[in-house]
């Protein structure tokens, strides 16, 4: 008898506080999976946000430094240029990465840092309680739109990884979702990639990764799954925006 | 015979439901005559012979509560 599927050690031992059903935990295993299957774990240092992940640094089995909100990216490349060996990533929500910190997240791609970031996109502030993010799609409800996003108000839902890819120091943008097991596959293969891209000291990569907040949506973890792929695929297209070939 | 086996740490699964959205032979369900010490119904195993060892339950599931082994 074989174990084909065990917690990786990527991950500590220690419970997340996550919701139920909430698919950070599933994203957390899959960056830890890839950390530990590139045999990185030692080499690596991951930059917390303020969000729900910002307790990241205890469930990431690798160094880790919390930052300021949005600012993850400019610890991120302060780490990074005094320790060039080492592997670095960010960690963020659409709020920490698309609305306070979408200077710094723009500009570590301009500056073309070697580090990686995994932007987890689920349309809404979740720890705050579910206000409106940037992410959020026309007509969602949120705190803060009760009625649904009006765009007449609050113009559109920003798309951060097109926008990146036209950035040519990012030389690696992919978006992903996590909504079923051939999703968790795909996820897994970009989130490898963009941490070779780094290995290889080739720019920043960047993999957006889709997400559900059952919580602050209304509705069960499984009805979660069923919205983000009815609702959030249409508007945030999957697949791979760039790769170091194209972008030489 | 079971060509696999799963495997639950009842104690920290969080009652989500999302490891039993995709398991080919849907043997994947909530336990609701019990509750764990988290103060929710476990996922459980309705048909232990019948799982292929797939791994889909445990790659959904957020809180890495499933060891999948295959004969
Ligand atoms: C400087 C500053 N401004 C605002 C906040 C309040 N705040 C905490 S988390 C958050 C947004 C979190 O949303 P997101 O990044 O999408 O992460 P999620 O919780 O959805 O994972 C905000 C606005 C803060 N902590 N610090
Ligand atoms: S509030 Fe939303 S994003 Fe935060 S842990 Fe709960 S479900 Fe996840
Ligand atoms: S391993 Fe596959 S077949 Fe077995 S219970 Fe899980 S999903 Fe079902
Ligand atoms: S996915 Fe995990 S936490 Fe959710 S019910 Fe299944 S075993 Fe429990």
């Amino acid at each position: 008898m074989a174990v084909v599927f065990q917690k990786t050690k990527g991950l500590t031992d220690k419970e997340t506080h996550y919701c139920p059903g909430c698919t950070h935990g599933i994203i957390h295993r899959l960056v830890a999976e890839v950390l530990e299957e590139l045999d990185i774990l030692g080499e690596t240092i991951g930059v917390a946000p303020v969000g729900c992940s910002v307790l990241a640094y205890d469930y990431f089995n690798c160094d880790m430094q919390e930052a300021a909100h949005g600012r993850a990216p400019a610890v991120a490349t302060g780490i990074k240029r005094s320790l060039p060996d080492k592997i670095v990533f960010t960690y963020q929500g659409d709020g920490d990465l698309a609305s306070i910190g979408a200077g710094e997240i723009v500009h570590v791609a301009h500056r073309a840092e070697k580090i990686t970031t995994i932007f987890v996109n689920n349309a809404i502030y979740g720890m705050t309680g579910g206000q409106m993010a940037p992410t959020t799609l026309i007509g969602q409800k949120a705190t803060t739109a009760p009625l649904g996003r009006d765009s007449s108000t609050t113009g559109f839902p920003l798309k951060i990884s097109e926008m990146l890819a036209t950035i040519q120091g990012a030389v690696f943008v992919e978006r992903v979702t996590v909504h079923n097991p051939a999703a968790i596959r795909k996820a897994k293969k970009a989130i490898k990639r963009a941490f070779e891209v780094q290995i290889a000291g080739q720019g920043f990569g960047i993999v957006e990764v889709l997400s559900t907040c059952p919580t602050n949506w209304g509705m069960t973890p499984i009805k979660a799954l069923g919205w983000l792929e009815d609702n959030m695929i249409p508007y945030y297209p999957l697949g791979n925006l760039r790769t170091p070939e194209e972008a030489k | 015979m079971a060509k696999g086996k799963v495997t639950f740490n009842e104690d920290i699964c969080k009652g989500c439901g999302l490891c039993t959205t995709n398991c080919p032979v849907n043997i994947v369900v909530m336990n609701t005559t019990k509750i764990n010490a988290k103060g929710y119904h476990p996922a459980t195993i309705s048909d232990i012979d019948a799982c292929i060892g797939c791994a889909n339950c445990a790659m959904m599931c957020p809180d890495n509560v499933i060891t999948v082994e295959r004969f």
